[in-house]
């Protein structure tokens, strides 16, 4: 396969969130706001990258029986160095993502992604894959976070965009509007498709 | 204000769910909830390691990563403990109970990669909890997570046999059900609230 068609299929076409319904934790926790969902989108970037390339350079060492483990730790490195990095540059998001940073280890894109591409392929391929499915990944959130920030705070990414005359939806905020948007964008993705096959 | 932790034992279930107000735990949640039985298997493997990985975690932090200042290794740590844990409680059960095995055996492997029990470790340091609260909060969260899965699974076999719409069917559906649960929960807010 070519680099560009690995990018495009890991991004769209077989998209994590829409298509595995894979990672949603995440993708719900933080989605109130576009400026964490960004930051997080770009940790979960640089994290399926990085663990995808050395997952895939390593893959012929990793004794079988142990594998996941082996994959988990790499994958809970690049996430310290995401998290550290977050808590010294930029304090306030850090308090703000709270645990949801953390819990980048466990998010089931990343391993899914380390088992299903990265323990097969070169490791130039992998770092494709893993930004493919990162990226696909940050513009769901970003899609997600658009509206509820949009009608829960009147802001894009902390700028006022509504006015006075905006009554902020409350409930845009809080945790259940997180279940509805993706589910609506799931149906609205995955009607043409199920009509079809 | 030191918080009681029956309290937090309280608000874990109802009004923090795990589930429902933090998102955790939501891969398996989707997957495993298509039966009721599977899904009670499933909720009672992750209140047992949920319950117990939080003490030890909480042991591990403050008596091990914190003299050491090693607290940015915690993310490693913990991952280590639960899925020693799992593994362990996995030969063990297998070993005394085979019965109890085939009843929740098939659903400890799931549990490592369940981000709710790791969330709840992290939760815990993040919010100071003491030794009691963090057992408190760790036991009402995997009881939060066993209610809602099983409430999850009862409606998902009612309507089962019923129409819905074609690109909503599977993930979708169980999304918007979540949805109008966590609605419903939010009503409990009333009674008692942590952080």
């Amino acid at each position: 396969m070519k680099k560009k068609d690995i990018f495009i299929v890991s991004a769209f076409t077989e998209n994590s969130v829409w298509r595995q319904i894979l990672g949603i934790c995440s993708a719900l926790a933080v989605t109130n706001l576009m400026l964490n969902s960004l930051v997080m989108g770009l940790g979960v970037i640089f994290t399926l990258a990085l663990s995808g390339f050395t997952i895939s350079l390593i893959r012929d060492l990793i004794p079988k029986r142990i594998r996941m483990m082996v994959q988990t730790l790499i994958i809970a490195s690049f996430v310290i160095i995401v998290d550290l990095f977050l808590k010294a540059f930029y304090p306030e998001i850090s308090k703000s993502l709270g645990p949801y940073v953390g819990l980048i280890i466990t998010n089931c894109i990343i391993m899914g992604r380390a088992e299903a591409f990265a323990g097969k392929n070169a490791p130039l391929d992998s770092m494709i894959d893993g930004i493919g499915a990162g990226v696909g990944y940050t513009f769901v959130l970003l899609l997600i976070a658009f509206v509820r920030e949009l009608f829960g705070f009147g802001t894009l990414f902390g700028m006022q965009i509504l006015g006075n005359w905006w009554t902020k939806w409350s409930i845009m905020v809080m945790a259940p509007s997180a279940f509805f948007m993706l589910a609506i964008l799931i149906w609205i993705i995955n009607t043409p498709k199920a009509k079809k096959g | 204000m030191e918080l009681n932790a029956f309290i937090i034992f309280i608000a874990a279930i109802f009004t923090s769910n795990i589930l429902l107000t933090n998102f955790l735990g939501m891969c398996s949640f989707l997957s495993v909830s298509k039966e009721v039985e599977s899904s009670l298997g499933l909720g009672l493997a992750v209140f047992f390691v949920m319950s117990l990985t939080t003490a030890i975690n909480y042991a591990v932090y403050h008596f091990i990563l914190v003299p050491l200042n090693i607290i940015y290794l915690q993310y490693i740590i913990f991952i280590i403990v639960i899925a020693a844990f799992v593994q362990l409680t996995e030969m063990v059960v297998e070993r005394f109970s085979p019965l109890l095995y085939y009843a929740l055996g098939i659903f400890l492997p799931l549990i490592t990669v369940n981000c709710a029990i790791l969330g709840v470790s992290l939760f815990m340091i993040i919010r100071n909890y003491s030794f009691l609260q963090s057992i408190a909060y760790g036991a009402g969260s995997g009881l939060g997570w066993l209610l809602a899965i099983l409430a999850l699974a009862g409606i998902r076999q009612k309507i089962k046999e019923k129409y819905v719409p074609v690109g909503l069917a599977g993930a979708g559906l169980s999304l918007i059900i979540t949805g109008i649960m966590a609605l419903a929960f939010v009503g409990f807010s009333g009674i008692v609230v942590i952080q």
